[in-house]
């Protein structure tokens, strides 16, 4: 896909500035939570999600991360809210894809798009997929759950 | 110094780094290698290639006295008394280890307590940390100053009757502050404490003696000298060599053992260099040595240090750059870029200088401690060495000062 860099660059400060769903819930009972301190020397971010009956209800995140993985997680957690469990990891499937620059349905990954050329650097991989791996993680942890 | 002359040495400066001339400013993560330690790790694998200490030809002759004249080196480096003081181990890191594990497990008591401070390295804090899990040790910090130094009146407050060990950096890692080592070391012998230096930071930069320092452990990693990776020395005075047993066992240093358990151990330093050493990167180590003395070591801590004050002088006027640790006399500058009253984020700032051509470190630099005295998360580390020059401090200058987070996010486009 053509991209335009400002288009792009604009998506990434905005998430960035203004995060969404960054607040964490201290009503954790029905929320799983994530710690993301291992993957880098530098971002610390924590993800929560609450998934119930094959749905994720809601996602939130904290932590002191870089742009990269500030705006990633916060473009994912819009976009897993309200998704089916199937739903939602066809979209990180999908991202995962675009970020090894294979084959991906942008449409499914709506604003994440802006992170289509992170590879570039490729020590920010990473950064981009931190808080995509925390919710992957939460989602395999509820299924198993459910098999139980 | 011929500044020029010495870049000439390192091919890798050639290279260049997304498409731009190479500005490696990242010494204190790692230095570049000059030919000569190239060549003498090459002639180990294209000439000498026996193994150490071990057969009756010319070549293993030949293999040992390069791996003993390079002990040799290493002592002369550090100016240690005896050779027995001097062990090859893989690096700083394992050095800091092995005295860590031997001194907890036989010199220390349940409660004994071991004093380090918030700026230093995992790997001069973490062994002691661990090893003492068990032996029911304790740590304890020395206040640091407002500018993350460790002060003598600090230090003599931290004192007490329980420390029996200090263990600290003579420089920084983060900051580049210079500990007052032989001042501690006198407090430290007046009250029967040991003293454990990790030289990691100093020794490549300045020049370093073990016996007017008086330390009693100290530890050095070849790479960050302009020597091979994986190896380095574990100094510590005889008497403490002596009496030590090793962490580990095997080949080459034990002189006899037999099916009913006894076993006798070779003498220091070999006892404490079990299995086959990389005999190349000793030999290497000591070419990079032999290298940094023809140059000298007060010299290429001046050219460090006036490097530091050059970009200090270029960027004093910029409001937006915070310096973390403008008075330490090294060359280590450690920093933040502000954006409309908004730090960027460290990884970021040192992404975009790696499109300007630019090496730096960003992040806790494995400090994790220090970000409580700093009051900021992260930093960018850019740390000069004896081939930086006054233009690439500039090219460093001119980024800073040009850059903003919107730069940051279009290296990605």
């Amino acid at each position: 896909m053509d991209i335009d860099p400002n288009l792009m660059r604009d998506i990434i400060m905005d998430h960035y500035e203004y995060p969404r769903n960054r607040e964490l819930t201290k009503d954790d009972s029905d929320y799983n939570s994530r710690h993301m301190a291992s993957d880098s020397c530098i971002d610390d971010i924590t993800v929560q999600s609450k998934i119930k009956d094959g749905k994720i209800e809601d996602v939130r995140f904290d932590g002191v991360a870089c742009t990269i993985s500030t705006a990633s997680t916060s473009i994912m957690t819009e976009l897993m809210k309200g998704k089916t469990v199937e739903q939602a990891r066809e979209i990180i499937k999908n991202y995962f894809a675009m970020i090894d620059q294979k084959e991906y349905d942008e449409d499914l990954l709506e604003e994440a798009v802006a992170f289509q050329n992170v590879g570039k650097q490729a020590n920010r991989i990473n950064c981009a997929t931190i808080g995509w791996k925390a919710m992957r993680q939460m989602i395999d942890e509820s299924e198993e759950k459910k098999d139980e | 110094m011929d500044v020029q002359a010495i870049r000439n040495d390192f091919p890798i400066l050639q290279r260049k780094m997304s498409g731009r001339p190479l500005a490696y400013l990242d010494n204190g993560a790692t230095a570049l290698k000059p030919q000569c330690v190239i060549d003498a790790v090459t002639k180990y694998y294209t000439y000498l290639g026996a193994n150490a200490h071990r057969g009756d030809y010319e070549m293993s002759a030949q293999v040992d006295a390069a791996f003993e004249g390079a002990r040799k080196t290493a002592q002369k480096f550090i100016n240690a008394k005896y050779t027995e003081e001097v062990a090859f181990t893989s690096g700083s890191t394992q050095a800091l280890n092995e005295v860590a594990l031997m001194v907890t497990e036989q010199m220390l008591h349940e409660g004994d307590v071991i004093l380090t401070d918030e700026s230093e390295h995992a790997s001069s804090y973490l062994p002691w940390l661990q090893a003492g899990k068990k032996a029911g040790t304790k740590i304890e910090f020395i206040p640091l100053d407002e500018e993350g130094k460790i002060t003598i009146s600090n230090f003599k407050k931290a004192l007490h009757d329980k420390v029996k060990v200090v263990a600290v950096a003579q420089v920084s890692n983060v900051l580049g502050q210079m500990a007052p080592i032989k001042e501690m070391a006198e407090l430290c012998h007046e009250r029967g404490i040991l003293l454990v230096v990790d030289g990691a930071q100093s020794a490549p930069h300045m020049k370093v003696d073990v016996q007017d320092l008086d330390v009693d452990f100290f530890a050095l990693s070849a790479h960050k000298l302009c020597g091979p990776t994986g190896i380095g020395i574990l100094y510590g005075k005889k008497k403490y060599m002596d009496a030590l047993e090793p962490v580990f066992y095997g080949g080459e240093s034990n002189a006899r053992f037999d099916r009913s358990g006894s076993l006798i151990l070779k003498d220091a330093p070999l006892k404490f260099e079990s299995g086959t050493q990389p005999i190349e990167g000793a030999i290497g180590m000591a070419a990079a040595m032999k290298y940094l003395e023809s140059i000298g070591m007060d010299e290429i801590h001046a050219h460090e240090v006036e490097l530091k004050h050059y970009f200090l002088d270029q960027v004093s006027d910029m409001d937006n750059l915070i310096l973390y640790n403008k008075n330490a006399e090294s060359g280590i500058c450690t920093f933040n870029v502000m954006d409309q009253g908004k730090q960027i984020p460290s990884q970021d700032l040192a992404s975009y200088l790696n499109t300007q051509g630019i090496a730096v470190r960003s992040g806790t630099h494995c400090a994790k401690m220090l970000p409580d005295v700093l009051h900021t998360f992260a930093t960018v580390r850019a740390s000069f060495y004896l081939y930086n020059t006054k233009e690439e401090a500039d090219r460093l200058a001119e980024a800073l000062r040009t850059v903003t987070l919107e730069k940051c996010i279009d290296i990605f486009f």
